[in-house]
């Protein structure tokens, strides 16, 4: 019952994060390695706050968001855009922005210990338990859960009830006929890869709130989204949130049961598993 | 491709032409040269002469791999990590060179694991899966240490001279140029140029895409495995945490981006002036080196995309000599046509559409 729950709540929060790869990866198309540094950027952001103010660290998202937003518009237009123009195939584009944003994730990785120090860091903010079940809980994890739940339902009403959604949906499964009807394509590509990267950092504030964390802990995040969205299927909402949930409970169980430094194992499990089983994701579309 | 090597166009394996006798001369030259080193310094050149030539191995034996196919490989420290491990582990119970061996072995069964599970799917997945390996492998090590209730370091004590560990590592990068040289000439090249320049008219050439990048990444990993082997008694101690560090998969990407990945020797091109500076940017400035790693990585991607070599092989080309081409006539025939190929195939499907 326990693994169950802290499972659940885990994933919940997992689902906001992979929710920003999703946009960057099912919409942009551009596979950033430098995903988990924004997330940790995140993260940092929240402690940062939190240490000076006392206040929620909830309320750093006022800041985190909108920061993340602006710098993820300018790495896709001054970064990535570069190599769209420049790249002659899908593929190579492919490779250069995996070596474009792997690069950048060390940038991050150097200002963020210039910054806040290698050592790892976590804060203590409602750490009283809460009773599900009879069983107790970390608030915090619950307060992480439910928020990241607000934003997601924020974001899915977005992405399904205003236009603006629907251009980055149409963008999402086909960029040249979206073109078509008059979509700015480069346009709506930069939105989505923004707002996906203010959507993890979001989801770093949140884990932030129970997880520790260090400057160079961002790869194994990057990893974990990719695997949820692989898991769930490129380009698809609610197999992102299906995947997090089970990635959240396949960790959680293996934490509990087995040893708590093999969380990455049972990722890479559920990755194998997907790559052997059903390689275009729960809710993939097969490419022909 | 059974055809293709019917037709009198394509050389035997075993003939060697007077160009590539030349470039063999030149080489086993460089070697000789190289091999000299020790003879005449000693100390910190020596040192540095030992990560040049063990970063050359690195870089080179990732080419094999990432060079034709493309598919940017993020795990050189996950295979050098467990040649490491394996060594560390069995110091006591073998003889050395037995580990060197059993360290191959090892590399090569998880890029088997690894390709087979991967490469067979899509490129973008091997690259994630390699992303984290070097971290899932610590995370594992740490985990089976920490069950059979062995100490996290494992020392590792064999008396070895600093000229002997520079000979070591030199004939290793000897052996990986010929097995580099060698698959370029072999069938096996010949089909991964083709994957390399289009997966899809490949596989319409009746090559077994899947099976050629396996083979090519498992020779690539065994070497990098057999690397760490070769390195671990001069560490003397190792720990997850050093022997797996994803920095080291890095600094190889690096290095042979810089140095260019379309030719063999690319890598060394790379190698020597980033050791180089990178000896450097640590005595200058040793907390930012993450950092001046990232902007120097940027740089090379935006910069200068084909490396040193593409920098060398235009400037060949601007003085008017075609001499540095690329493509053999046989090459440039095949891309030709499967260019051909693939316009047909592109028509016929919006034909049927």
């Amino acid at each position: 019952m326990d693994i169950v729950i802290i499972g659940l709540l885990l994933g919940g929060t997992y689902a906001l994060m992979a929710m920003g790869l999703q946009l960057q990866y099912g919409v942009a198309r551009i596979m950033n390695l430098a995903n988990g540094e924004i997330l940790i950027a995140g993260a940092f952001g929240a402690f940062w706050f939190f240490a000076g103010t006392k206040a929620s660290p909830l309320l750093s998202l006022l800041f985190v968001v909108p920061l993340a937003f602006v710098l993820n518009y300018a790495i896709y237009l001054v970064l990535i855009l570069p190599l769209v123009r420049r790249a002659k195939s899908q593929g190579k584009l492919e490779v250069d922005s995996i070596l474009a944003t792997f690069g950048l994730s060390f940038i991050f990785i150097g200002i963020m210990v210039a910054a806040f120090g290698a050592q790892y860091t976590d804060y203590a903010y409602l750490s009283e338990p809460i009773f599900i079940f009879g069983e107790r809980y970390g608030l915090n994890r619950v307060v992480a859960f439910l928020a990241s739940g607000a934003l997601c339902a924020g974001l899915y009403v977005w992405l399904y009830m205003t236009r603006a959604g629907l251009a980055l949906r149409a963008v999402s499964v086909n960029p040249s006929a979206a073109g078509l009807v008059s979509i700015n394509v480069i346009r709506t590509s930069a939105l989505a890869f923004a707002l996906g990267g203010a959507v993890t950092a979001a989801g770093g504030v949140l884990l932030s709130m129970y997880l520790t964390f260090d400057a160079s802990y961002g790869v194994v995040f990057t990893l974990k989204a990719l695997i949820i969205v692989i898991l769930g299927g490129v380009g698809d909402i609610r197999g992102t949130i299906v995947a997090s949930f089970i990635l959240g409970l396949a960790e959680t169980a293996v934490a509990t049961l087995i040893d708590p430094g093999l969380t990455l194992a049972a990722a890479y499990v559920l990755f194998m598993i997907v790559l052997l089983v059903r390689p275009e994701g729960l809710f993939g579309r097969r490419t022909a | 491709m059974t055809d293709l090597a019917e037709t009198p166009v394509v050389r035997s394996a075993w003939v060697i032409t007077a160009k590539e006798r030349r470039t063999l001369l030149v080489s086993v030259l460089i070697f000789i040269a190289a091999s000299l080193v020790p003879l005449v310094f000693g100390g910190y050149v020596l040192q540095v002469m030992i990560s040049i030539v063990m970063y050359t191995a690195f870089a080179t034996s990732w080419l094999l791999f990432s060079g034709p196919t493309n598919y940017i490989a993020l795990c050189t420290a996950a295979f050098f990590g467990i040649g490491m491990y394996v060594t560390a582990g069995g110091i006591d119970l073998m003889p050395y060179p037995a580990l060197i061996a059993l360290s191959g072995v090892a590399g090569a069964a998880l890029a088997a694991i690894v390709g087979l599970a991967t490469l067979r799917v899509s490129g973008v997945y091997f690259v994630i899966f390699s992303l984290g390996l070097a971290e899932l492998v610590r995370q594992i090590m740490t985990w089976g240490q920490h069950v059979f209730g062995t100490m996290s370091g494992l020392y590792v004590t064999i008396d070895r001279s600093e000229p002997m560990y520079y000979w070591q590592l030199l004939l290793a990068t000897a052996v990986i140029f010929l097995v580099g040289w060698g698959i370029g000439r072999s069938r096996l090249g010949f089909a991964l140029r083709i994957i390399g320049n289009d997966e899809v008219v490949a596989v319409h050439c009746g090559i077994n895409t899947a099976r050629a990048k396996v083979v090519l990444f498992i020779i690539s990993s065994t070497f990098a495995s057999m690397i760490g082997a070769l390195v671990a008694p001069r560490w003397g101690y190792v720990e997850p945490v050093v022997a797996f560090n994803p920095f080291l998969s890095f600094q190889v990407v690096i290095m042979a981006l810089l140095g260019g990945t379309h030719r063999l020797w690319g890598p060394l091109l790379g190698v020597i002036p980033f050791t180089l500076m990178w000896e450097l940017i640590s005595i200058e400035f040793p907390d930012q080196t993450t950092l001046l790693l990232g902007v120097s990585f940027l740089l090379i991607v935006y910069v200068i995309p084909n490396g040193i070599t593409g920098l060398i092989e235009d400037a060949w080309q601007r003085h008017g000599k075609i001499g540095g081409s690329i493509q053999g006539p046989l090459q440039r025939a095949l891309v030709t046509s499967s260019g051909t190929l693939k316009s047909l195939l592109q028509r016929g499907k919006s034909g049927n559409a």
